[in-house]
């Protein structure tokens, strides 16, 4: 089978999108020549009307794209760097997430945010490397992280077909990621289904996106001692809860990990979650970012900040220790 | 630009209704029945009315906190909208908006928007999309003095500017953004921000219905044959409170002398002295009817269920957790 990278699943998404509805578009800067290499060819197949190259505007283009939500259109942004997300956390969260209430069901507001690299790309350093997905959770927007190529192009698709706004998060160290892939069998994801990577039942370690790949591997690693089984949310909100439960309810054990910052993190919301539903064996664990993080640039300081492996396989083995 | 014996009168009776749509809301905010509170139009009537007259059914609008008059003007129900201030299920928005919110997709109306500046952006989309569409119509934003200094509504300029976007940017400059003067909030001048971005502004006494009739005209006309946004400052006077907790706790920002002149040009009066005497009367008679049907139906009809709170949060029909489990 052909192999599918991350980014070209994205990319792929967007051509399906744009193919089977004109009322999708694209909007961002440098779209038409793809800076970010998700929008490639898109300007050439479907005209300039409808990949626009924004001005570096992105509280006016963000709501300019509520409004052309409101009034039929289904637009797409893309944001190059996470940071654009806390400039139009305005729009997004008081404008398009609110709209459909406070007009008592009178308007949709289908938008999809898709922030190609989100994470630390790798020596980009504190403006270009947060990961602030748990904000939009918080407020109720939809928040999807996909792992894998076959989940960016399914979880994309269900964001552009969805009917409220959706922040899709491409992790940068998810987007080298490649798999082998029937591309007939390409689909729709749901949003709000999780996914079991790797079966166990000593305990259930929760990864948020790239970190997914991280702990497959670690989970293989401990093989020998522990069974590891891993849970994917796949989409962060709506969380899929239930899955979640039926793992946890088996194994006992729960861990974490979450490349955020930790207070009100998207770590603590599992553990709070799991431990009003289900009396676990032993106390839950998180690895996350430190509190109140900020990238810095060195590298080593850059890979000190972010969850590791290392974390992961100890967390993993104090958890399962209590017993 | 002649006005029609039609169009004067169709401009007063919106002014009038508004004025007194806006005296009965404030007895229903004094009486308890409007929570919250309101931030009255009265004094600024005929800019909605002016406006709103030079657009199509299927035109769209965007409005702002003191948004009544242009809900009104762009033809909203009053007596829904009046359901909507008193927070029943008969409410434009189901009693989920209120009078910071607003809306009436139905007839173009795409919301009152309470956050200073925001609109103009949204507007701009909007307008673009129903072009993109094949289904153009043109969109005017409302907004106040105090929102030409948000940078996002200046985003919004140039982006309406540079895709030649059939929208309307209506500044209603009532001299004040809540107590502070726009003398001391805007370097420079209103109109010279549209001016940077190219767009062809003027400024127009908000007071006189008519004036506003014809100078929206002209530029909802440039808009419709492609030629892309236009500015309008409205110069108006807020003869009222910027919000009716000020009628609680006055705060002294304006001296008694300056609210006389502020006071002093009356667009109901202006709009008033085009008509006869008995024409005007019964004109005044038709909207108090109207009224009084529309305070009753309000103030009769039910509040929404408690249970349904968090209806219509996501319009994919998502239901989100409860905060309790009890």
């Amino acid at each position: 089978m052909p192999l599918l990278s991350y980014q070209k699943a994205l990319n792929r998404a967007l051509n399906d999108a744009m193919a089977a509805d004109d009322t999708v578009f694209v909007l961002g800067e440098d779209v038409r020549v793809a800076a970010s290499n998700v929008t490639v060819g898109l300007a050439k197949r479907f005209g300039p009307d409808r990949v626009l190259d924004t001005p570096l505007s992105e509280q006016g283009f963000t709501s300019f794209a509520t409004g052309a939500a409101i009034a039929g259109m289904r637009p797409v942004i893309e944001f190059q760097i996470p940071a654009l997300l806390f400039l139009s956390f305005e729009q997004i969260t008081n404008h398009a997430h609110k709209f459909s209430l406070m007009t008592g069901g009178q308007c949709s507001v289908p938008v999809t945010y898709v922030v190609p690299g989100s994470g630390s790309r790798t020596g980009w350093a504190g403006q270009h490397s947060d990961h602030p997905y748990s904000l939009f959770a918080h407020i109720g927007v939809k928040t999807v992280v996909p792992a894998t190529p076959t989940d960016a192009y399914g979880l994309l698709r269900s964001a552009i077909d969805d009917a409220d706004p959706v922040v899709v998060f491409a992790p940068a160290a998810a987007l080298g990621v490649r798999e082998d892939v029937d591309f007939a069998s390409l689909e729709p994801v749901p949003l709000g289904s999780g996914r079991v990577h790797r079966h166990g039942t000593d305990v259930t370690v929760v990864a948020v996106g790239h970190l997914v790949h991280d702990a497959i591997a670690v989970a293989d690693d401990l093989a020998d001692t522990v069974s590891v089984e891993v849970f994917d949310p796949r989409t962060l909100y709506p969380f899929d809860w239930d899955g979640l439960t039926e793992s946890v309810r088996r194994t006992g054990r729960l861990v974490v990990i979450d490349d955020a910052n930790r207070t009100c993190g998207m770590a603590g919301e599992v553990i709070a979650t799991m431990s009003e539903r289900v009396r676990l064996a032993a106390p839950p664990v998180r690895v996350t970012r430190p509190d109140g993080a900020v990238l810095p640039f060195s590298l080593e300081l850059d890979r000190a900040t972010q969850p590791s492996r290392a974390q992961l396989a100890a967390a993993v083995s104090i958890t399962v220790k209590e017993r | 630009m002649t006005v029609s014996t039609a169009d004067s009168r169709s401009l007063y009776r919106t002014v009038r209704l508004i004025r007194r749509f806006e005296e009965r809301a404030i007895e229903l905010v004094r009486t308890g029945d409007i929570v919250g509170g309101i931030h009255p139009y009265i004094g600024q009537e005929a800019v909605a009315a002016g406006v709103c007259a030079a657009l199509a059914p299927d035109d769209l609008i965007t409005s702002t906190h003191r948004g009544h008059g242009h809900v009104l003007a762009k033809g909203a129900d009053p007596a829904r909208m009046l359901a909507e201030l008193t927070g029943r299920v008969t409410g434009l928005n189901k009693g989920r908006g209120g009078s910071m919110h607003a809306a009436d997709f139905g007839i173009g109306i795409l919301g009152a928007n309470a956050i200073v500046g925001a609109a103009g952006a949204i507007a701009t989309g909007a307008a673009w999309a129903r072009r993109h569409l094949g289904k153009p119509v043109v969109a005017a934003n409302f907004f106040g003095d105090g929102a030409v200094n948000e940078g996002m509504l200046l985003e919004a300029f140039n982006l309406a500017a540079l895709w030649r976007v059939p929208v309307v940017f209506v500044c209603e400059n009532n001299g004040y953004a809540t107590t502070m003067r726009v003398d001391d909030a805007v370097a420079g001048t209103i109109t010279g921000r549209a001016a940077a971005f190219g767009i062809p502004a003027s400024v127009v006494d908000g007071q006189d219905a008519e004036a506003v009739l014809a100078e929206a005209s002209k530029a909802v006309a440039r808009a419709r044959a492609g030629g892309g946004p236009s500015f309008l400052e409205c110069r108006t006077q807020r003869f009222d409170a910027h919000h009716t907790f000020e009628h609680k706790v006055r705060m002294r920002y304006r001296t008694d002398e300056e609210l006389v002149a502020i006071r002093s040009r009356d667009p109901l009066d202006i709009q008033g002295a085009r008509l006869a005497g008995a024409d005007r009367h019964g004109i005044d008679e038709e909207v108090e009817s109207l009224l009084d049907k529309a305070v009753a139906f309000a103030l009769d009809s039910p509040f929404p269920d408690p249970l349904t709170a968090m209806d219509h949060l996501y319009a994919s029909g998502m239901t989100a957790r409860p905060g309790s489990d009890f």
